[in-house]
């Protein structure tokens, strides 16, 4: 992983947060309380430049994890556009890592049933493919009023105006040059 | 975005119409601010008295649909009032092209309308050629048949009255911003118009892009530092995933998806369909061999037409989109669906029936961070019988943003790299790496086969690591392009060959990674002049920060505004040069013809204020929603001619006697799109934690509703139950003939996650945009009243 934060800017923009602490009346003396929290809490922790995940401004985010655990996110004071400051959005981005919520597994719905069971990876992705397999060979059409067309229409991908440009370039290479679907469609279109 | 947020600091007057980036791309507002800070006006145009209205020197309110009329009168007020650009409109826009003798328009139609198919024969749409096939201009645009005076007939209609009879605009305050916005034709100045899906989601929102860009050619505001159209996306990488061919009409880099027809039965008769003679898109044969190299690799050769045929081919003339895929499904002509990262049943027109036809699959697969409504359509608390529903659903759960590596670009095209922070939690999973592992899986079944049908899956290159995590450096090296011999990296899109000799997997992003670097990684944040950071990140085309960037110049290359320097034509070393990478050949200079050519993409180089591209029409026409509320002022067509209808039982059509009250949805800070990643978000939940119904006062004292109450919206679709919010936001509109309501509400909830609420897209009509076919949610009818 390549890292070019610069450290120096950083330490400039702290230095100016503890000098504003210090001036505010905070009713008791908990300055030393607070540096000493800040330094536990990511003094040692090296921040991982990210882009915001919500819209499409693209402001920089700093995260400071531990590798256990999202400890802190704030704005990345070095970004050109954001220049630090973030919405109520990009403020609480370190949920979408912390949020109980979140699936950690993979799940299966069998035909007919009422709930999800928890599943492996190989048993999830063995039922992709063999479901894609079974459609698409049983679907596919070479020919079309004589031309050759190399599709199936009768499965269809969505969705991706949230996932990384690496990402999107292998599912319409796979799902449109690979599989041949012809019903590739995504959030630019609703 | 033409320009980029930085950018919006050097407008001199912003007009935001049918976005609202005060809450929807809060952080623009920095730039926005910055730009009012120097003097600038900001002029805000919404049906609502929105965040952005609040901070807006200008706030115009606009019924719902009728954008076309408000642009179409500031047209008209920009030409009867010579407050437009008359150089950069003579010489680098069509105007002065005459237009052959077959167009016409009367009572809201064009030429060669074929009310049967509902289609325009668009090649009747045309410029008169000389006998050497060159264009017929008049410099003057005096001739009554060049674009600028059959554009000045077409919008005479468009007067003050007429208009804001339709708008409900306060009349004085239209010819405010009117003469506001009309200002920044002054050579010298600039204006922005910042829109969103307030503009686009219409069965006219391509017009009203359109118009927006006619109105900005006009004044001489594109090309120029502070200037432009600018779309506000709504994803973090919509603009990638566009870009990225995430769509049935195109393939990588907006260009075309064969069809199985006679013309594009051989690789050489696609290309020659798809390929202008001018313009640069005359060099698409070699993006699109490139395309097919980094997809089929060793197997695309000469001999077999660089794997074309191994392309599926759409069906010509049938329609794959959003809404046609639902109307397929709801006939149970699709087996499977697969989806990355999206929520139909929140976030799809008719959302109610959308959810009825996924019940008609045979198998879902939904890869996803959280539970989302669509993923869960069949459970009991969806309102469904599980035990009537047969399909298959597996559920990927994929990780977070910054739990794995990789680009989005922004709305700006900037292609910024984020960097993995941890690992992903749980047992969840990169996307790229689902990608990957499905893609090995499924290469594996086809390995043997000696199936003709599975030449796509074998040809398919897949070189990207043995493991199940993907080397995303292969990945971005494909992207990019590279020499197919030698494997060194390509130094731009203008170095790929259509000989098969160089790979490029998406020609617009080529030149983000050459030989050194990966160059959307890249953290310098100098100013070297006029914000545009070119060291920081990559963007495309071409690392190119303003678009059209040509036109930030005069007639002889001198920047029209010492302030404001794009490129400028640097005579001593014969080249242009400037704070941005020129959107132009860098060494073109005053001896060449096309000196004042600075529209590239377009045959011809000029901005069209003419287009026989759009499918109603070379101008932009007011025609009203699917559903409207009064009939159109300015034509006896009511419905734009060109849209198609879909599935009846998808589609159905409220009429004013019934549904009299104009609807719209909106989206709100603290929550995103259909809400999965922001519904489950503790605090965003508990900022913003309940579905409501935003109504005026006036309406809520007709109706005897007070704020709190439960309401009910009830459309032709379906009824949705939530709170009612009563605002001064809304005020009713003054028509010409009566009086209308407007009401809004977030289309954000859902029923999962932690903040639950009524689906506003149970309400919006099944039917879209004539080019796009986007649906119409942002114009509709209901009625509404007090829950018992």
């Amino acid at each position: 992983m390549e890292l070019n934060v610069t450290r120096r800017k950083f330490l400039k923009i702290s230095g100016a947060v503890a000098a504003t602490l210090a001036v505010v009346e905070l009713g008791f003396d908990d300055k030393t309380a607070r540096a000493k929290a800040k330094e536990l809490k990511i003094s040692e922790l090296k921040p991982t430049p990210t882009i915001c995940p919500y819209c499409s401004v693209g402001c920089g985010i700093l995260v400071y994890s531990n590798g256990k655990d999202v400890v802190y996110t704030e704005g990345d004071p070095d970004h050109p556009i954001n220049e630090g400051s973030l919405c109520s959005k990009g403020t609480t981005v370190r949920q979408v890592y912390t949020t109980e919520k979140r699936i950690t597994n993979p799940l299966y719905r069998a035909p007919g049933s009422g709930k999800w069971e928890e599943v492996d990876w190989d048993f999830a992705l063995d039922k992709v493919a063999k479901n894609i397999k079974d459609t698409r060979d049983r679907t596919f059409v070479q020919k079309e009023n004589g031309y050759t067309v190399n599709k199936t229409e009768a499965i269809a991908y969505m969705g991706g105006a949230a996932l990384d440009n690496e990402e999107t370039y292998l599912l319409s290479k796979l799902f449109r040059a690979g599989l041949g679907l012809t019903y590739i469609e995504h959030q630019a279109r609703i | 975005m033409t320009n980029h947020w930085n950018d919006l600091q050097y407008a001199d007057a912003l007009m935001v119409i049918g976005a609202n980036p005060a809450e929807n791309h809060p952080i623009s507002f920095r730039w926005i601010s910055k730009a009012k800070q120097k003097g600038a006006k900001l002029i805000s145009v919404d049906p609502r008295y929105t965040r952005t209205s609040q901070m807006a020197n200008i706030y115009g309110q606009l019924r719902s649909g009728t954008d076309i009329a408000f642009i179409g009168g500031m047209i008209h007020y920009a030409l009867e009032n010579d407050m437009y650009h008359k150089e950069y409109v003579a010489a680098y826009t069509n105007a002065s092209f005459i237009v052959d003798e077959q167009y016409s328009f009367e009572d809201g139609i064009f030429n060669d309308y074929d009310e049967t198919t509902r289609n325009y024969d668009k090649t009747k749409w045309a410029f008169k050629k000389d006998e050497n096939g060159e264009i017929v201009k008049d410099p003057a645009l005096k001739d009554p048949r060049c674009v600028f005076q059959l554009m000045k007939k077409h919008y005479a209609r468009y007067d003050v009255d007429t208009v804001t009879g339709v708008t409900g605009t306060d009349k004085d305050t239209y010819l405010e911003i009117c003469q506001t916005f009309t200002g920044t034709s002054e050579t010298g100045k600039a204006g922005t118009i910042l829109y969103a899906m307030g503009g686009t989601q219409h069965t006219v929102g391509t017009q009203n892009i359109r118009a927006y860009a006619i109105l900005q050619l006009l004044l001489g505001n594109i090309g120029i530092a502070g200037g432009g159209v600018n779309a506000l996306r709504g994803e973090s990488n919509v603009q990638g995933s566009t870009d990225f061919g995430l769509l049935y009409h195109n393939v990588n880099g907006y260009m075309e998806v064969p069809t199985g027809s006679d013309q594009d039965s051989k690789y050489k008769g696609f290309l020659e369909r798809i390929t202008p003679e001018s313009g640069y898109f005359s060099n698409k044969p070699k993006f699109y061999t490139s395309m097919l190299k980094a997809y089929y690799g060793n197997s695309a050769t000469k001999q077999n037409e660089f794997g074309y045929h191994l392309m599926p081919k759409l069906t010509p003339g049938k329609d794959y989109s959003h809404m046609r895929l639902f109307d397929a499904m709801y006939r149970g002509e699709l087996e499977g669906l697969i989806m990355f990262g999206t929520n139909p049943v929140v976030g799809g027109p008719n959302a109610g029936k959308e959810k009825e036809a996924l019940s008609n699959l045979k198998w879902m697969v939904a890869v996803d961070l959280f539970e989302t409504e669509t993923s869960a359509f069949w459970q009991k608390e969806a309102g469904a019988d599980p035990a009537a529903i047969q399909t298959e659903v597996i559920f990927l759960p994929a990780c977070g943003s910054f739990e794995k590596e990789g680009s989005v670009t922004n709305s700006g095209r900037w292609m910024q790299y984020r960097w993995q922070a941890i690992k992903p939690k749980g047992e969840s999973r990169a996307d790229l790496e689902i990608v990957h592992m499905l893609a090995r899986k499924l290469k594996g079944l086809y390995e043997n086969s000696p199936k003709q049908q599975d030449m796509p899956m074998k040809a398919l290159t897949w070189d990207y690591g043995e493991s199940d995590h993907p080397d995303i450096d292969m990945v971005c090296r494909e992207i990019n392009g590279y020499d197919m011999k030698t494997k060194q990296q390509i130094k731009g899109f203008g170095d790929l060959k259509d000989d098969g000799s160089t790979c490029s997997g998406n020609w617009i992003y080529s030149g983000f990674y050459p030989e050194s670097e990966n160059l959307s990684k890249r953290r310098d944040n100098t100013n070297e002049g006029m914000s545009n950071f070119l060291n920081w990140s990559f963007a495309w085309p071409a690392n190119r920060r303003i678009l059209y960037n040509r036109a930030s110049a005069d007639l002889n290359g001198k920047a029209w505004s010492k302030d404001r320097i794009g490129i400028q034509w640097n005579a001593a070393e014969k080249k242009w040069s400037g704070f941005d990478v020129p959107d132009f050949v860098a060494a073109k200079g005053p001896d060449d013809p096309t000196f004042n050519d600075p529209f590239i993409m377009m045959a011809g180089g000029k901005g069209a204020l003419f287009s026989g591209g759009v499918n109603e029409g070379p101008f932009p026409e007011h025609y009203e929603p699917y559903e409207n509320p009064i009939s159109n002022a300015f034509s006896s067509i009511q419905l734009n001619p060109a849209v198609k209808f879909g599935e009846k039982e998808m589609n159905a059509q409220g009429d004013v006697s019934e549904y009299p009250i104009v609807a719209t949805t909106y989206r709100v800070s603290e929550h995103w799109q259909s809400g999965a990643m922001t519904r489950n978000i503790p605090w965003l939940a508990e900022l913003m934690p309940h579905m409501y119904i935003e109504i005026s006062e006036e309406l809520a004292q007709e109706k005897g509703i007070s704020s709190k109450d439960r309401v009910i919206v009830k459309t032709a679709r379906g009824e949705i139950e939530a709170f009612a919010m009563i605002t001064k936001r809304f005020k009713p509109y003054k028509l010409k003939d009566k009086t209308i309501h407007q009401i809004g509400m977030p289309w954000h909830f859902g029923y999962k996650g932690i903040a639950t609420g009524a689906t506003a897209n149970r309400l919006t009509p099944h039917i879209g945009d004539a080019n796009t076919t986007i649906p119409e949610y942002k114009a509709f009818l209901c009625d509404v009243r007090r829950a018992k």
